[in-house]
């Protein structure tokens, strides 16, 4: 049976841990994500888990004890944010690249420069490009479901990909919220036993887990990886179809609210999207056609479904919660739009587009900020220039 | 919805009482939200707190700018910061203090907020022995609230003790003796 409780998005976290009951937890503490090895370590102190837990000398350390882990056969998760994500990024890429299902629970905060420890996705966006399945999370409850999700989408046999589910740092981290837990069997049930088909200690084929490889290798290595990012949309896919029928809570490559007949949408991921429902709400109950769209999936990018999601906008605006510095705008901005690019060469409509980047190192976001902007999308909707990316609520 | 925001300084149990807000109004069925502000994490620095109180599904996830009720923990700040800041017409506006009334209305000008001042600190010594505020403003913020009568709400308190202070039966029953002192000692000090 399920019950209900209240916690913060790491306690969500931590308890999704335990119930999966992994073989192998290394992490080393930064904040805002510290709470989840310690909580952890706290079970294993318990007995509530038989994880073998290893407290590394640091987060390059961290990935590299998964890595073995997850090599020699077993798995492995570790916790992270910010500076401690940028200590790993060496190894996520040889995480990817060795194929191993690792899971990474990522609170995401400000990359530094200059020092923070509040939300923003710098961290998680810098390892956009590391060959992992990226999911992000809106509150607790989908940090939870995310991660119960999470191991079964990277050990699919086509995909053997490491996944990371982000949540936001502090907003949902350390918020107590309503959440549903779902029982420790069932969770056992649907998660299921790793059992990889090639791994490092088996005796019967002997097997090299990431050697050097020469260039006439490399290429065939990397197009590996870009196969199994494209079959993780299946396993994304057929995952959470498994997970609404076993728990039913629905889950997909992103979450539409009132896009049926919306005008002026939105486009965002993570804590600010529940601010944004609310806005839309109000100006719905105003008579404006708002909509929004969520994006769960960031990796791999659902390009041609978000495009058709978006097609019926008057007016989009795309939100990134951190800034590439392409002097264009931010990661979200690039590909969504690159995404329309294929409907307007096929002749299809799209809607007019702007960028905004908001709410780094934690900057807070509210309703308020919303109606600001959907009341810009009326007006470029009628022909009024708008930047093709600017920063939301900054003081000039 | 009911919106709360809590002003202290690091170290004196804003956050915690926030948090613990939010257990008790789970207890009583409702959807919550208890969550901190962090600034630079040191002691003495004044932090905010949060709680919002919700039948309905909460969804926002910003910081509360037009509280129902502010809870002033520390009255040191009251010189620096705007406590009052946004306050609902008619809202409620707690102090932690023990001065005059008329020394506490002085902070506040010609508000229109109904103003309680509680001597916590004073409680907290007699009942739990250290001045330790959060847990007789918890209680006294319970019931300013609304959300739920005495004795649900000092049984909801007990659970959350007990779970927090989980193997130190002592606190708890300090913390006990506080919450229930502190029920009804939250005085209104203007018309």
């Amino acid at each position: 049976m399920s019950r209900k409780d209240r916690m913060s998005g790491n306690q969500a976290a931590a308890t999704a841990i335990r119930q999966i009951n992994p073989d192998v937890i290394a992490a080393f503490p930064i904040t805002p994500s510290t709470e989840i090895p310690q909580y952890v370590s706290s079970f294993k102190a318990d007995g509530l888990i038989d994880t073998e837990f290893i407290a590394v000398e640091s987060e390059h350390s961290a990935m590299s004890a998964c890595i073995g882990a997850s090599a020699a056969g077993v798995r492995a998760m570790t916790a992270t944010s910010s500076a401690g994500m940028a200590l790993m990024y060496e190894m996520l890429y040889v995480a990817a690249s060795d194929r191993l299902p690792i899971v990474l629970t990522a609170v995401n905060r400000a990359l530094t420069g200059p020092i923070n420890i509040n939300a923003d996705h710098s961290d998680s966006m810098g390892a956009r490009d590391s060959g992992w399945i990226q999911l992000y999370s809106e509150n607790a409850q989908e940090a939870y479901d995310n991660l119960l999700m999470a191991n079964r989408i990277g050990e699919r046999r086509d995909v053997m990909l490491p996944v990371m589910v982000c949540q936001d740092g502090f907003i949902t981290s350390h918020g107590i919220e309503n959440i549903i837990i779902e029982d420790d069997g069932e969770v056992k049930n649907f998660v299921g036993e790793y059992h990889p088909e090639k791994y490092l200690l088996n005796p019967d084929e002997s097997l090299a887990v990431g050697p050097y490889s020469v260039s006439p290798y490399v290429i065939e290595m990397k197009r590996a990886v870009h196969e199994a990012m494209v079959n993780a949309r299946d396993a994304v896919k057929e995952v959470s179809e498994d997970f609404e029928r076993t728990f039913g809570r629905e889950y997909g490559f992103f979450e539409e609210y009132h896009m049926d007949d919306a005008e002026y949408g939105v486009l965002l991921m993570s804590s600010a999207a529940g601010t944004g429902k609310d806005a839309v709400d109000a100006l719905r109950g105003e008579g404006v056609k708002a909509g929004l769209v969520k994006l769960r999936m960031f990796r791999p990018f659902p390009a041609d479904e978000l495009a058709d999601a978006l097609a019926g906008l008057k007016a989009l605006a795309i939100m990134d919660r951190s800034d590439g510095f392409s002097a264009t705008g931010g990661p979200l901005n690039a590909e969504v739009r690159a995404a329309l690019y294929g409907r307007a060469c096929a002749g299809l409509r799209v809607p007019k587009a702007a960028g905004y980047i908001y709410g780094l190192g934690g900057r807070d976001v509210r309703v308020e900020d919303f109606h600001t902007i959907f009341g810009e999308l009326e007006e470029l909707a009628v022909g009024k220039e708008l930047p093709y990316c600017r920063y939301l609520g900054v003081r000039e | 919805m009911i919106e709360i925001r809590w002003h202290g300084r690091g170290g004196q149990g804003a956050k915690t009482a926030a948090l613990l807000l939010a257990d008790v109004g789970f207890s009583a069925g409702l959807c919550v939200q208890g969550f901190p502000e962090y600034g630079p994490e040191r002691m003495g620095a004044p932090i905010t707190a949060y709680n919002r109180l919700s039948k309905d599904e909460i969804r926002v996830h910003s910081n509360i700018y037009e509280p129902d009720m502010v809870v002033v923990v520390d009255e040191t700040l009251l010189k620096t910061v705007d406590v009052a800041a946004g306050l609902k017409p008619g809202g409620k506006l707690l102090v932690n203090s023990n001065r005059a009334p008329e020394d506490v209305l002085s902070e506040f000008g010609d508000t229109d907020a109904d103003v309680y001042v509680i001597d916590a600190i004073d409680i907290a010594v007699r009942t739990i022995g250290r001045p330790m505020p959060n847990s007789p403003l918890l209680s006294a913020a319970i019931r300013l609230s609304g959300i739920m009568g005495k004795d649900e709400a000092i049984e909801a308190m007990r659970v959350a003790f007990t779970e927090k202070f989980h193997g130190k039966p002592d606190v708890v029953e300090g913390n006990m003796k506080a919450v229930t002192e502190a029920w009804s000692s939250a005085l209104r000090i203007n018309e």
